[in-house]
C-alpha cells in the first residue's frame, strides 16, 4: 500500500513542468546550462525514470528520505524537527473536539428531538460549514486583535529564555487559537456523528428491554445508549485522521506555527520535490499508525470485534 | 418530480434548495448583477462597507468592489465544486463498478490504489498536485476529485458486490449479455442512489477545498475567488476585518444550504423506504 504511495507521489512529481534546479536556478538569479547539467547530475535528475524510482525506494528501505534542495538539509531532520508541532497541535485539537464532541452529542441525543437537540444540532451544523481557515481568522480578530487576550501567531514567544513549566504555558497560549479552530470544526462533526449514532440506538430492542426492566433514563443513555453509539464516532476518528492532518496544513499557515503543514507550503513553494514526496509519505505513515492504534482501542472497547475474529 | 415534492416536504430541503437556487440564479446572472470585471479598480481603497451606495460592502486594498467579487465568486465557487463532485463520482463509480464486478486479482489490485488515496490527506495531495501542474480552474477541479474519489469508489464496489449475486442478474447472464452491458444496464442503476447521497457531501467538501487552496495562493490569478478574497484582505486584517469576514461569510452560506439539502434529500429517501 506504501508502494503504491511511493509511485503516485513519484508519477505526480515526475509529471511537473521544471524540476527542483529550474526553481534553484531562479530563486540564485538564473545560470548557464553547464551549471544546471553538473547540478542535474549532482543529484540524480539525469537518469531514466525507472531509475529513479527504484533508486528512490530503496533509499527509503534505508529510511533516507533524500535531500531537501531548498532546505539544502535531510528531508527526515526536517521533518522530524517539524512533526511535534503538529503532533501536538493534532492531538489537542483531537482530544479536545472528541471530548466535546461526544459530550455534546450526548446531551443532544438523550432526548432527540428536544429543543435543546435542536439548538444544538443547529449549532454544529454553521460550525461544520465553515471553513477552518476562516474560523481560524475570525478567531484571530476577536481574541488576539480585538481582545489581545492571546498572541496571534508562531508557536512560543521568541528567546523568552523560558524553561520548564513557563514554557509549557506560554506554547499553550500560543496553541489555544488554532487548537481551538481546528478543535470546534470537528467537534461539530463529531456530535453530528454522535447524535445520529444515538437516535439510530434509540430504536433497537435492547433499549426498550432496559427501559421495561426500569432502569433510570440516565443510566440508559449513558450505560446503553451512548456506549453503543461511540463506536461509529471512534471509526470517524480514525477516517478523519487524514483529514485533520490536512486541515492543520491550513490553520498552521495562518498562525505561522513552523509545523508540517508549514513545511509543505514551504516545499510547494521552493518546488522541492524530495521534500514534499517525504511529507506525503509521512503524512501517510502517519495515517496508517492511527487507524492501528485506533482498530486496537475499537476491539476493547467493543469485545464483539475480537470475538469475532477468534472464531474465524 | 415525486421525489422533488418529496424533498420539498422536509424543512431542510427547502431551505437547503432556495438558497442554493439563489446562488445559482446569482452565478448565472452575474454580469448582468455586477457588469464588467470584477478584479477591475472601481473606486478609493478600503472604503469601509454600508456606507457609500455604490460600493455596499466597500472596496478592498486596491479598490476594487468587493460586492463583486462576492457576486462572481459564487461561479467560482459552485462551479469548481460541483465540477469535481461530478468527476471524483464518475472516477468512482468507474472504478468501484469495475473492482466489484471483475472481482479476483483487478478487485484486489485496485481497492489497493484505492486504499493508497484514501491514507494520503486529500488536501495535501491536491495541494502538490496544484503547485506541481500549475494553477488554473481544470486542474484545481482535478485535484480536488483526485482526493475525492476513493469513498464514492468504496461505496460503489460494496453496492455492486450486494447486487451481483441477485437472480435478475442470473438471469441477464443466461439470456447472454455482455458482462459490460450487464454491469451498465442491471447493476448501475440500482447501485446510483446511495452514491448520489454522497455527492452533496463531495460537493460541500469540494467548495471547502477550493477555498482553502485559493487562500494558500494555489487558486486560478485570473478569476476572482472567496478564498483569495479572504487571503487578500487578510493582508489588513487588523484596520479592516471586513474584507475577510464576507467572503467567508459567502462560504458558510453556500456550504450550509448544500448540507441541509443533502440531510433533505437523505430524508425524502428515507421516508420513501418507509413508505414502500
Amino acid at each position: 500500500m506504501l508502494l503504491i504511495v511511493i509511485v503516485l507521489t513519484f508519477l505526480l512529481l515526475e509529471s511537473a513542468s521544471g524540476d527542483a534546479v529550474d526553481a534553484y536556478l531562479l530563486s540564485i538569479g538564473g545560470g548557464d546550462a553547464t551549471v544546471a547539467q553538473s547540478l542535474r547530475q549532482a543529484y540524480g535528475l539525469d537518469q531514466s525514470m525507472l531509475a529513479r524510482l527504484l533508486l528512490y525506494v530503496s533509499s527509503l528501505a534505508r529510511l533516507d528520505l533524500g535531500w531537501s534542495v531548498a532546505f539544502d538539509r535531510p528531508v527526515l531532520d526536517l521533518i522530524i524537527e517539524r512533526l511535534p508541532n503538529t503532533l501536538l497541535l493534532m492531538g489537542s485539537a483531537t482530544a479536545l473536539s472528541f471530548g466535546l464532541g461526544s459530550a455534546l452529542g450526548i446531551v443532544a441525543g438523550a432526548r432527540p428531538e428536544s429543543a435543546g437537540d435542536r439548538v444544538l444540532s443547529t449549532i454544529s451544523l454553521i460550525l461544520y460549514a465553515i471553513p477552518s481557515f476562516w474560523l481560524g481568522l475570525v478567531l484571530s480578530i476577536v481574541f488576539a486583535v480585538e481582545l489581545r487576550w492571546l498572541p496571534t501567531s508562531g508557536i512560543e514567544t521568541i528567546a523568552s529564555g523560558k524553561a520548564g513549566f513557563a514554557r509549557a504555558a506560554d506554547i499553550a497560549t500560543h496553541l489555544a487559537l488554532p487548537v481551538g479552530a481546528l478543535a470546534l470544526i470537528y467537534m461539530a462533526l463529531f456530535l453530528r456523528v454522535m447524535r445520529a449514532g444515538m437516535a439510530e440506538v434509540w430504536a433497537l430492542d435492547f433499549v426498550l428491554f432496559a427501559r421495561s426492566k426500569g432502569l433510570s433514563r440516565s443510566r440508559i443513555v449513558l450505560r446503553h445508549v451512548a456506549r453503543n453509539a461511540l463506536l461509529p464516532l471512534v471509526t470517524m476518528l480514525g477516517l478523519q485522521s487524514a483529514a485533520m492532518l490536512g486541515g492543520s496544513v491550513v490553520i498552521e499557515s495562518i498562525f505561522a506555527i513552523p509545523g508540517f503543514g508549514r513545511l509543505a507550503q514551504e516545499a510547494v513553494g521552493g518546488r522541492d520535490a524530495p521534500l514534499l514526496m517525504g511529507i506525503i509519505l509521512v503524512s501517510a505513515v502517519l495515517v496508517i499508525c492511527i487507524n492501528l492504534m485506533i482498530d486496537i482501542f475499537y476491539a476493547a472497547l467493543d469485545p464483539r470485534v475480537g470475538a469475532q475474529e477468534a472464531d474465524a | 418530480m415525486r421525489r422533488i415534492q418529496n424533498l420539498m416536504k422536509t424543512s431542510e430541503g427547502a431551505i437547503g434548495f432556495g438558497i442554493l437556487a439563489t446562488l445559482m440564479l446569482v452565478a448565472l446572472f452575474a454580469p448582468i448583477l455586477s457588469p464588467g470585471d470584477p478584479l477591475r479598480i472601481a473606486g478609493s481603497p478600503l472604503l469601509a462597507p454600508f456606507i457609500d451606495p455604490a460600493f455596499p460592502l466597500g472596496t478592498d486594498r486596491l479598490g476594487r468592489d468587493v460586492l463583486a467579487g462576492i457576486i462572481h465568486g459564487t461561479r467560482t465557487s459552485l462551479v469548481v465544486g460541483i465540477a469535481a463532485a461530478i468527476a471524483a463520482i464518475a472516477i468512482g463509480l468507474c472504478v468501484g463498478l469495475t473492482a466489484g464486478f471483475a472481482g479476483g486479482a483487478v478487485d484486489e489490485a485496485l481497492m489497493r490504489v484505492v486504499d493508497a488515496f484514501q491514507i494520503v490527506p486529500s488536501f495535501l495531495l491536491a495541494l502538490a498536485f496544484v503547485s506541481v501542474i500549475g494553477a488554473s480552474v481544470p486542474v484545481v477541479v482535478l485535484a480536488i476529485a483526485l482526493g475525492a474519489w476513493a469513498d464514492p469508489a468504496r461505496l460503489t464496489r460494496a453496492q455492486v458486490l450486494s447486487f451481483r449475486e441477485r437472480d435478475y442478474v442470473a438471469a441477464a447472464r443466461v439470456i447472454g449479455m455482455h458482462p459490460v452491458e450487464i454491469a451498465w444496464k442491471e447493476i448501475l442503476p440500482n447501485a446510483l442512489p446511495p452514491v448520489l447521497a454522497l455527492s452533496a457531501i463531495i460537493v460541500a467538501a469540494a467548495i471547502l477545498t477550493e477555498a482553502a487552496l485559493s487562500f494558500l495562493g494555489l487558486g486560478d490569478p485570473n478569476i476572482v475567488t472567496w478564498g483569495s478574497m479572504i487571503a487578500e484582505g487578510r493582508n489588513v486584517l487588523r484596520s479592516s476585518p471586513s474584507l475577510s469576514i464576507f467572503p467567508g461569510i459567502a462560504l458558510v452560506v453556500t456550504v450550509i444550504g448544500v448540507y441541509l439539502l443533502s440531510e433533505g434529500l437523505t430524508k425524502a429517501l428515507a421516508g420513501r423506504r418507509s413508505e414502500a
